[in-house]
């Protein structure tokens, strides 16, 4: 095992929801104690539905927000927020390369924009060094001078993670990096994160809801609900064998190409309760059909059952 | 830009040059593909060149009173005369000449007037917007203030209180045009703010200054510069009511809103004297309105082809 680059213990963020004058400020636990290793090479796959904290996780990991509670840090050392240090190590990508991009700015000056904020290199250097992360991601040097609007969906996601990889980052946050876009452009940029990865040993946190492309591209995987990660393990294992039963509904949910296989689906009955106002105990328990009066009554903690870690009293055979 | 390698390093000072030329070329292509915009243009430019050679232009001089010609028509109509093309006014002075001096002041007030209303305005805005809170509320609720008020009113109780002239009547016009900005930009900040290319230059990190200046002040520039060219026309309209009612332009200075205004009295008797000055103003508003569309156009990227 190398050494991790980025490791987070219980990292928290609350949302204080003002309800009107008369009422108590509601508390939303939008991700509620979190913890994970990145590490080089390696990339950790967060998956749930949506509303379940995935995308707090990147922000904090990015330190666009900082955490209510919990530790990040960096190299063993206490992530501090908006520092330099924590900017050259952790860049992120986004969903949406429509919104992801300045529609002002032309190519060259969106990726020459993290040098300029953090390096004193002048323009020429900033240049060669665009067009070297450019040709890095498949774009040709004659984008330099045209705008996000003139690309698709695709070249954008190329320009976004090219700009994401300007300040020789060692890890990359992709919230959703492929989501937004076709089919074959999902296989194209996925195959273009992976050759990254292994060219420069970037250490990805892969936040995603297709577990299609979790299963092609993580080493590891993180099931999260309601801001609570339900079961972490190696893909390969979890995949395998479900232990909890939120993870299990999810993988029956995935499509499979093989029509001759049976599949069982399961089916979740109710709606992810409102963060707002969690169920007590477990928060899976409404919507569990392995429930028991423990589980409405107290949270289950993380543990390691066989191979993967589980948060359930009643893991799956 | 390739064949650059082959060729000594050039000095940062003419990379510069270079990518300014490049700038305005590729500016005046898609400024030039909008008709109206470059007729537009080049009316303010005569209107410019106008009023700064005055002198050379005006046949009279603006202020001379001719007591044997009061009240003439233009030159083509019965009683004209080539002397005066445009006629004359109740006291005799050149209409024509005074059109042409009155160009300097017309374009001055104007342009001071957007100038201060958009400086002031567009700043107050970004920082209310990027700022929100407390802020925001403080300052929104002070250009509510403002806007409650008739705009004319409040420009008028200010020019009392700072004393009559049109310097003063410019800061009023500007004061009470504020608002509108403040509250154009704001809005577009508070569109863009949350974007997430603006968060993706915070986590490259880019101070608040650079973001509220770099990123997202020139995505919110399109409606601020359509408005400005129509508070242009309101800057010059507001100016000559004020002349009007004795708190701007004093007379005999011949400003356009004031000779408006001193014609009233003479609209059924001698439509000359208050249809050129109108005329000059609208041709003005309209020429600096197809100018603002034609620049928020070639402002825009999203317009922009391969």
């Amino acid at each position: 095992m190398s050494k991790p680059v980025v490791f987070g213990q219980n990292l928290s963020r609350y949302y204080e929801v003002s309800g009107g004058v008369f009422k108590k400020p509601g508390l939303v636990k939008a991700l509620d104690g979190a913890s994970f290793t990145l590490e080089p090479g390696k990339t950790l796959a967060v998956v749930g539905e949506s509303g379940c904290g995935k995308s707090t996780l990147a922000r904090l990991v990015s330190m666009i927000e900082p955490p209510s509670g919990g530790t990040l840090e960096i190299d063993g050392k206490p992530a501090v927020v908006g520092s330099v240090e924590h900017r050259k190590t952790v860049q992120i990508v986004f969903q949406n390369p429509f919104g992801s991009l300045n529609p002002r700015h032309k190519v060259g000056t969106i990726l020459e924009e993290p040098l300029r904020l953090n390096t004193d290199m002048d323009a020429q250097a900033r240049r060669k060094r665009a067009e070297e992360t450019m040709e890095r991601v498949g774009l040709r040097l004659e984008h330099y001078e045209r705008y996000p609007h003139m690309f698709s969906g695709g070249q954008r996601q190329r320009i976004a993670i090219a700009r994401a990889l300007m300040l020789n980052p060692r890890v990359l946050v992709l919230d959703e990096p492929v989501s937004a876009l076709d089919l074959s452009i999902q296989a194209q940029v996925l195959n273009l994160l992976a050759d990254l990865q292994d060219e420069l040993g970037l250490a990805y946190m892969f936040i995603s809801h297709d577990l299609s492309v979790v299963k092609h591209i993580a080493n590891e995987v993180m099931v999260m609900y309601l801001g609570k990660v339900v079961e972490a393990g190696k893909t390969t294992d979890l995949f395998e064998k479900p232990r909890h039963p939120y993870t299990a509904a999810l993988l029956s949910a995935t499509p499979k190409a093989d029509p001759a296989k049976k599949s069982h689906r399961i089916m979740l009955t109710g709606e992810l309760p409102s963060p707002l106002n969690p169920p007590k105990g477990c928060a899976f328990n409404p919507r569990c059909a392995y429930a028991t009066e423990e589980c409405r009554r107290s949270a289950p903690k993380l543990e390691a059952v066989g191979v993967t870690q589980v948060a359930c009293f009643h893991p799956l055979g | 830009m390739t064949d650059m390698t082959t060729k000594p390093a050039p000095s940062a000072r003419q990379v510069k040059r270079q990518t300014r030329n490049r700038m305005l070329a590729e500016f005046w292509f898609y400024f030039s593909e909008n008709r109206g915009a470059v007729i537009g243009l080049f009316v303010i430019l005569a209107l410019v060149v106008v009023a700064i050679f005055a002198p050379f232009f005006a046949p009279h001089e603006p202020t001379q009173q001719y007591r044997d010609a009061l009240l003439f028509p233009p030159a083509w109509q019965d009683g004209g005369s080539w002397e005066f093309i445009l006629g004359t006014d109740a006291v005799g002075r050149d209409i024509l000449s005074r059109l042409i001096f009155g160009a300097r002041f017309s374009l001055f007030i104007g342009v001071v007037v957007v100038g201060l209303a958009l400086l002031g305005g567009v700043s107050i805005g970004l920082i209310a917007g990027y700022f929100r809170g407390p802020v925001d509320t403080v300052i929104m609720r002070l250009m509510d203030v403002i806007l409650a008020f008739p705009s004319l009113l409040l420009a008028l109780v200010m020019v009392a209180v700072l004393g009559p002239g049109l310097l003063n009547a410019m800061i009023a016009i500007a004061i009470v045009l504020q608002p509108h900005f403040v509250r154009l930009t704001r809005a577009s900040v508070l569109n863009e703010l949350n974007r997430e290319y603006v968060i993706s230059a915070r986590v490259a990190g880019a101070s608040p200054f650079y973001l509220m200046t770099r990123t997202i002040l020139p995505n919110c520039l399109g409606p601020v510069i359509v408005q400005a060219t129509l508070s242009f026309s309101n800057a010059i309209l507001d100016a000559a009511a004020l002349g009007f009612l004795g708190m701007g332009a004093q007379p005999p200075t011949p400003e356009w809103g004031t000779m408006l205004a001193e014609a009233r009295e003479f609209i059924l008797r001698a439509w000359w004297v208050v249809t050129f000055p109108g005329l000059a103003i609208l041709i003005t508003v309209l020429a600096i309105n197809l100018m603002g569309d034609g620049l928020r156009d070639a402002l825009d990227p999203k317009l922009k082809r391969t």
